[in-house]
């Protein structure tokens, strides 16, 4: 499966995921949140930058307090909370999140 | 109805677990002779393809039946679809008179039914307790995941995560710097809430107590609630812990393929961090499979646990303490803090609560805790009565070696089976609204990482708010007063 953005194509898993981490950018951020129905706004743009520096260091995503607090930090406080971050991506900060920031989909019992 | 197939695996999952990376050529014949190994390995599994009356104690009993109303998920149907095919290639009758006796033909048309179906049952064995002859589906499903694994038609989901735990030590793949990124992280929370310095600490030679719990508790909410408050039971008791970064998993999914030597693997590692951290004590945390596989199989698979007089066994014996029960729960553990008063829990912090308590399927019907029978259905509920005012049982017929499974359980715990997901929680979401509507129930504690997750994500479709799920170590968590006993 793949979708195609200015002549460029993007692979992607049969769920959606980026198969080609280093293909993400902007322009298939968007993509991919219109695909999950999500309208992106700036605190959404303050999360999925954070997911793509975590997992940079990291080599997997952010877990959720780890998120929450630094979502928390950057936003203020009363948005450092996993509500918070539902409303920003409703099927789940997780799996959700991590599918327009490009990166793989984190397994698990989650 | 959508979603009632999981994800084929593609060949690069399939070749980190061993088996081939698409349906081999010859799959009919080697899934014949991988069912033939099966049956003489397992007694269990000749008896349950023979033993079956068709009596129709169990048709109603699974979630998922209950749920789709699809007949092929009536229990006797699922096994039927190993069965039909077991007459014909085992037993005489089938061979000559096919038709007669209800024996099938191993087709591709039924091989893509044992897939679908076989992926839609959670291994809960909830059937078995009615089967007048005990046949425990669970073993049936087991057995068909292997055979579908070994001609090359596994499934996506539960074949990644045991690639994963293999590799880098947990289901989610969390390497070695994000744990310790993320329990440094809960160690600042817990000091900013209590003011008390817990700490988490991971690789710590020589500790006496070596916790394996399922990774999701160091990921998700509401697991890490129940993380936090292992942490603030072993500080408050006084008893030095670690987790390992090897041994940074305490599931394992090779049960629910019923592959013995992935269980093996997985579980070894548990062996080797024991073995390397030099600890007396192995306990396990709240995760519903993973203390089926410790209580029943680590003895047998890794010499944890008594009875073994072998080498291998005695190597490990002889560094644990006797004293104590190896493995242990949590619960275990914390409930004998709790009798010998080692804790100091305020129960009003819980006043905000009316709680229920669920059972997960594989505490309840394939292990046990304590000294007495029904240990694991009493332990958890003294717990939580001794941390929390408010406490109340969804109805007898859901509770107990009858409870009812999340739904998500046995591998089913993934996004491409949601609708099942949703229509198994039906039974369970039942009984949670009857005691919510009479007894006003706002909060259902649970010892599992899957149900836990199941739970957050179906409560929602049944008009319930996700975060009315949590941990019974989360409960002990906000009760316990830190810094007043140590």
């Amino acid at each position: 499966m793949s979708f195609e953005i200015n002549g460029k194509t993007y692979e992607t898993d049969e769920e959606g995921y980026l198969v080609n981490l280093s293909d993400w950018n902007e322009d298939a951020a968007k993509h991919l949140a219109v695909e999950e129905k999500v309208e992106l706004t700036d605190q959404h743009w303050e999360v999925i930058n954070f997911l793509r520096e975590y997992y940079n260091d990291y080599q997997i995503a952010p877990a959720v307090r780890v998120l929450t607090k630094a979502i928390g930090k950057k936003l203020g406080p009363e948005k450092g909370n996993s509500k918070y971050l539902y409303e920003l991506f409703p099927y789940g900060p997780a799996k959700q999140a991590c599918k327009i920031a490009g990166l793989p989909k984190p397994t698990g019992c989650i | 109805m959508a979603h009632v197939k999981p994800y084929v695996a593609d060949a690069q999952v399939q070749a980190s677990v061993n088996y081939p990376g698409e349906l081999v050529e010859d799959w009919h014949d080697k899934a014949i002779s991988r069912m033939g190994e099966l049956l003489g390995k397992y007694r269990s599994l000749r008896v349950f393809m023979d033993a079956c009356v068709h009596c129709g104690a169990c048709t109603d009993k699974c979630h998922y039946f209950i749920g789709t109303a699809d007949p092929k998920n009536m229990p006797v149907a699922r096994q039927e679809l190993m069965r039909s095919v077991y007459r014909r290639y085992f037993t005489l009758p089938g061979k000559l008179v096919p038709g007669l006796v209800g024996a099938k033909d191993l087709t591709k048309e039924v091989l893509d039914d044992w897939f679908s179906y076989f992926h839609q049952c959670s291994e809960c064995r909830r059937c078995s307790v009615f089967c007048p002859y005990g046949i425990d589906t669970a073993e049936v499903t087991m057995a068909a995941r292997e055979i579908l694994n070994t001609v090359g038609y596994g499934m996506k989901y539960t074949n990644q995560i045991l690639a994963k735990v293999q590799k880098i030590g947990n289901n989610l793949g969390l390497p070695g710097p994000a744990l310790e990124d993320t329990l440094s992280g809960l160690e600042e929370d817990i000091e900013m809430d209590t003011g008390v310095s817990v700490k988490m600490p991971i690789d710590v030679q020589g500790a006496e107590v070596l916790l394996v719990t399922p990774s999701a508790d160091f990921f998700s909410e509401p697991h890490v609630e129940s993380l936090i408050g292992y942490a603030k039971v072993f500080h408050q008791a006084g008893i030095s812990w670690t987790l390992s970064s090897h041994a940074s998993e305490a599931g394992n999914f090779g049960l629910f393929n019923g592959n013995y030597e992935q269980m093996r693997n997985i579980a070894m590692r548990i062996r080797q961090a024991a073995l390397d951290l030099g600890v007396k004590r192995i306990i396990v945390g709240e995760c519903g499979h993973a203390w089926r596989v410790a209580y029943a199989f680590w003895n047998t698979l890794t010499g944890i646990g008594a009875g073994g007089d072998d080498p291998f066994s005695i190597q490990l014996q002889k560094q644990l303490d006797p004293r104590y029960r190896q493995p242990m729960h949590i619960c275990e553990f914390t409930h004998d803090l709790i009798k010998r008063g080692a804790l100091n829990l305020d129960k009003e912090a819980n006043d905000h609560r009316i709680v229920t308590y669920h059972d997960s399927c594989n505490v309840a019907r394939a292990s046990r805790m304590g000294d007495m029978p029904g240990g694991q259905f009493i332990i958890p509920r003294e717990i939580i009565k001794a941390v929390a005012n408010n406490f109340v049982d969804m109805p007898m017929d859901t509770i107990g070696e009858r409870t009812f499974c999340c739904g998500g359980g046995g591998g089913v715990l993934t996004d491409d089976l949601l609708e099942v997901r949703v229509k198994g929680a039906l039974p369970r979401m039942e009984a949670l609204n009857q005691v919510k509507e009479n007894n006003k129930v706002n909060f259902m504690a649970t010892i599992c990482a899957i149900c836990k997750a199941q739970f957050t994500k179906v409560l929602p479709f049944y008009g319930f708010d996700m975060s009315m799920v949590g941990g019974v170590h989360q409960l002990v968590s906000d009760a316990i007063q830190l810094g007043t006993k140590e």
